[in-house]
């Protein structure tokens, strides 16, 4: 494997026909990062993804390995020189070939001394938890096995990046979980450079150094996991992640003391207090105060999980009639409604219950309200 | 109730059954017996060994060989590497689509005939050929060799590619890019795993044409020399039974015909079952 | 590197190739046969020097073309129906049913297709002779039957098997008695299956000519056996002659062909066997 410090993708778009499926893709990253491209089926994940690998011409943009152009969109390198390994969504498995042979094609294009490739795939069987599997046929094997094989048939070459498209979409709930944990072992232990595409936010959280999240061809924020989960940069992010009660609102008022921001919201429901604290040092500041001014109108974004019954702080009580009470194990899933107009999103702990149609006290905490500038969704 | 309903079903077959025992297995088995008896009804081989003992019978096996085996592997060699060319599809593969299955509509007769003139010593094939100066006389394509082999490898093609164009098309694409992602390039790619996957509709292919190619009949005796070197063996069966009266021994040649289709469809299928060990299922995850 | 934006690639070059040669074939076989069928004295030069239309005289006093355009239709139409009959009902109970002995009974039905046509064709064409069937229209329909109820089988199969088992159920639940089902659901639903293999077969069995060759005589002739008795027996007439002949076998293929690909596609005129 030819060593190599960073990726950089600049400016990368592709276009299909009328359609831009891929616009303004800007990344960097290093080596042994796992970046994760995250959001809903067709937001260009794939797309991007298969950009980068070379299967797919991109339309304008550059990829940079350090120093080296791999890709202008006019020349490129192609796929089979990059040194890159994809597992994909299907498995794409050798289905002439056994176990053994799928996982040694690639060393055998190599040529590499049989005892060598004996070796290797061996080493790779055996990371993935199959070794006896050798002379299967994929088609005697299960999805999550199959998957394994195909790990274990990109893995065994060391390639520079790694590359996995929705892997996991096509298992069991069970299975996903388990080879989740897998890939993480696998990473952790291997320091791959990985590039992972999912729909699934779950997956992203566990897995991540990075995540890239995309809608519609455009990235919409790139962050840790921390703070995609608890700092998505528009309502479209916050939906993603677990934020619902997106209420529009207009400022009422702003108050500023010992560097805590706060806003008074006015909503259909009533008025809510929010607490946007952002530290002097924070670069996001300037930003912030300067688009919450009073007279905007704004949306809310608050957790399920973070609205709770009864009074807990003095602000932000609201009163609500619970339409739709779903038992989730953990939680009671609730829909109310405020006054007869808004719609609320409430998990509540199993222990504190609420019944059909009975009427409910519940508060947030203004720590736990984000607001985002109305038509700052892209 | 569901042995009601399932033998409503399996009733279905009756028409289908009645049909393929009265038309053809019937007239099959007749044929056998009639090959397998004199004239006066008793039982011989005569008809077989007269066959085999009469040399301008006997070469009608190599005859037609000789033209079923070369153009049959020529039009299944060619539709591969076409197939695969066209696999993603190709502007304007209706249009190609179209002109490929316009000498099968047409049917052997008509090609046959065209090709007398066309490719006649003064039909435009050759006033090219004159012209682009690749000859000083005309080259002979009719009532040769040339001739049935261009015919039946026109009529074959098209069956060869469509077929393999729809095997090769259903083959999992992420297959060739996975290949592609490993290292190998498009030549590799194809070798080691699209050819290994497509070898189940090459045999399947190569028997249909060659069962078509061996039954030539019309076009070896348009195009070729039906009395001398391109006497096939369908032309030896049908003077049997219709110049001679012969029957027994037309049933006969018949059978004989048969047999070395099994015969050939039988190696076919043997080397494909070397050849493609692995799942039956193609490319599917 | 390599520049991606590059479509001439060798591969291209000689699949062009390829293509343009058959093409080319193809129609040169045809245009010499409609232009040699209103020449005159056409024995060198690119184009003939006389047009005329005594050939097509010709040929309809040599042969009676209402005659073989009605048998060739009657047959081909016939076979059609009958075949669909035969067919139809084994395809839904092949598409359908697991049975044992399907495998077996699927190749059996299939085999008409890879035995060479002489082994099944003459003694069929024999027995007819004895029950006195040959030489009649009859003979000829049921001789070439036994090639086109396999073909209608493979086609009809896949179309049966797209219409999903859910929807018999749901009539059956709804109350509908067996009948009912093939009528307003099945047929329906199948519909173009039908109508494609009717279709192709329709024009398949207009250009079949061995089996019909075994059989047919004097009024039962397709015109596809005129054409070959022609251009067989050529010294008995003037060449031009049988290209008129060709052309106007050409002319009802080719419509038959065109009109046929409005209902289907090209790729189907072939039937697809896995």
């Amino acid at each position: 494997m030819r060593d190599f410090k960073c990726i950089s993708v600049r400016r990368m778009s592709k276009r299909f026909g009328e359609k831009l499926a891929v616009d303004d893709f800007s990344l960097e990253f290093g080596k042994e990062e796992f970046v994760t491209f995250l959001g809903p089926s067709g937001c260009g994940k794939s797309t991007a993804l298969n950009c980068i690998t070379g299967l797919i011409p991109i339309t304008s943009g550059e990829i940079f390995i350090d120093d080296e152009c791999i890709d202008d969109a006019h020349r490129s390198v192609p796929p089979e020189k990059r040194e890159f390994g994809m597992v994909f969504q299907n498995y794409a498995l050798f289905p002439h070939l056994t176990v053994k042979e799928n996982v040694a094609f690639g060393l055998k294009l190599r040529k590499l001394g049989k005892a060598e490739v004996e070796r290797r795939v061996g080493d790779a069987l055996r990371l993935v938890h199959l070794d006896g599997y050798a002379s299967k046929f994929p088609a005697q094997m299960s999805g999550g096995e199959q998957q394994r094989v195909a790990i274990a048939r990109c893995i065994v070459l060391e390639p520079r990046l790694l590359l996995l498209d929705e892997p996991l979409s096509n298992l069991d709930a069970k299975l996903r979980v388990e080879l989740r944990y897998e890939l993480k072992a696998l990473h952790e232990r291997l320091r791959v450079t990985t590039i992972y595409v999912t729909h699934d936010q779950t997956e992203a959280l566990a897995l991540s150094d990075r995540i890239v999240v995309l809608r519609l061809g455009k990235i919409q924020q790139v962050g840790t996991p921390e703070i995609i989960f608890s700092d998505p940069a528009n309502p479209f992010v916050a939906d993603f992640v677990g934020f619902k009660n997106a209420w529009d609102g207009r400022i009422e008022s702003l108050e500023e003391k010992g560097g805590v921001l706060s806003a008074r919201v006015r909503t259909k429901g009533g008025l809510l207090e929010a607490r946007l604290s952002y530290s002097e040092s924070d670069p996001r500041r300037a930003g912030i105060v300067a688009a919450f001014k009073a007279g905007h109108t704004v949306t809310t974004a608050i957790r399920p999980e973070d609205i709770v019954a009864g009074v807990r702080s003095g602000s932000n009580v609201f009163r609500c009639v619970a339409d739709l009470v779903e038992y989730q194990g953990h939680a009671n899933s609730i829909s109310a409604c405020i006054k007869g107009c808004e719609e609320a999103r409430v998990d509540l702990r199993s222990g504190s219950s609420v019944s059909f149609g009975e009427s409910f006290e519940a508060s947030v905490d203004p720590d736990k309200v984000l607001l985002f500038a109305s038509g700052a969704a892209q | 109730m569901n042995g009601r309903s399932e033998s409503g079903t399996m009733a279905l077959l009756i028409p289908a059954i009645v049909f393929v025992l009265l038309l053809f297995l019937f007239p099959f088995g007749y044929g056998l017996f009639m090959s397998l008896t004199k004239a006066d009804g008793s039982f011989s081989l005569a008809n077989y060994i007269r066959f085999f003992q009469d040399a301008r019978d006997v070469r009608t096996i190599g005859v037609t060989l000789g033209i079923a085996v070369p153009v049959t592997l020529l039009a299944v060699g060619l539709a591969v590497p076409l197939s695969y060319h066209m696999r993603r599809g190709v502007p304007g593969e209706r249009l190609i689509t179209f002109f490929l299955i316009v000498p099968v509509t047409l049917g052997t007769v008509l090609v046959s005939e065209g090709m007398l003139t066309f490719m006649g010593p003064n039909g435009w094939l050759n006033q090219l050929i004159m012209a682009l100066c690749l000859s000083k006389t005309p080259v002979r394509f009719t009532h040769n060799y040339t001739g049935v082999a261009i015919s039946v490898g026109l009529q074959g093609f098209p069956y060869a590619f469509l077929m393999l164009l729809g095997y090769v098309s259903g083959i999992n694409p992420d297959l060739e890019k996975a290949s592609q992602m490993l290292g190998a390039n498009k030549w590799q790619t194809f070798w080691k795993v699209l050819f290994p996957l497509m070898v189940p509709g090459i045999a399947i292919s190569f028997c249909l044409n060659f069962v078509m190619a061996f039954s030539v009949f019309p076009s070896a005796v348009l195009l070729g020399q039906p009395s001398g070197p391109q006497r096939v063996i369908a032309y030896a069966a049908y003077q049997w039974a219709f110049e001679k009266f012969n029957f027994n021994a037309a049933a006969a040649i018949s059978m004989v015909m048969a047999a070395i289709e099994l015969a050939v469809i039988a190696l076919i299928l043997a080397w494909r079952s070397k050849m493609y060990k692995g799942a039956s299922i193609v490319g599917k995850g | 590197m390599i520049d991606v934006r590059s479509k001439l690639r060798p591969g291209n070059a000689l699949f062009v190739l390829m293509i343009v040669v058959y093409v080319a074939i193809v129609l040169g076989i045809l245009l010499t046969v409609v232009l040699n069928s209103v020449s005159k004295g056409w024995y060198s030069g690119l184009l003939p020097k006389t047009i005329t239309t005594e050939w097509y005289q010709y040929v309809s006093q040599d042969h009676d073309i209402p005659q073989l355009l009605y048998v060739t239709f009657v047959v081909a139409i016939a076979d059609v129906l009958v075949g669909l009959l035969i067919a139809f009902p084994a395809s839904y109970t092949l598409a359908r049913t697991e049975f044992r002995g399907k495998g077996i009974l699927l190749s059996l039905f299939l085999l008409p297709m890879i035995v060479p046509p002489m082994a099944y064709g003459l003694p069929l064409a024999m027995l007819c002779y004895k029950f006195r069937l040959a030489g009649k229209i009859i003979g000829t329909i049921i001789v070439n039957l036994v090639p086109i109820v396999p073909f209608m089988i493979l086609v009809l199969m896949p179309f049966i098997e797209q219409v999903g088992t859910n929807l018999e159920s749901a009539a059956k639940m709804l109350g509908a008695k067996r009948s009912t089902i093939f009528r307003k659901i099945l047929i329906p639903l199948t519909a173009p299956g039908i109508l494609t293999a009717g279709i192709l077969s329709l024009v398949k069995s207009i250009s079949m000519f061995d089996l019909t060759y075994l059989v047919a005589g004097g009024k039962s002739q397709t015109i596809v056996v005129a054409l070959y008795s022609d251009a067989y027996a050529a010294g008995a007439r003037p060449p031009q002659s049988v290209d008129a002949l060709a052309v106007i076998y050409f002319l009802i293929s080719m419509t038959c062909l065109l009109v046929s690909l409005r209902f289907v596609s090209p790729t189907q005129m072939v039937f697809k066997v896995k």
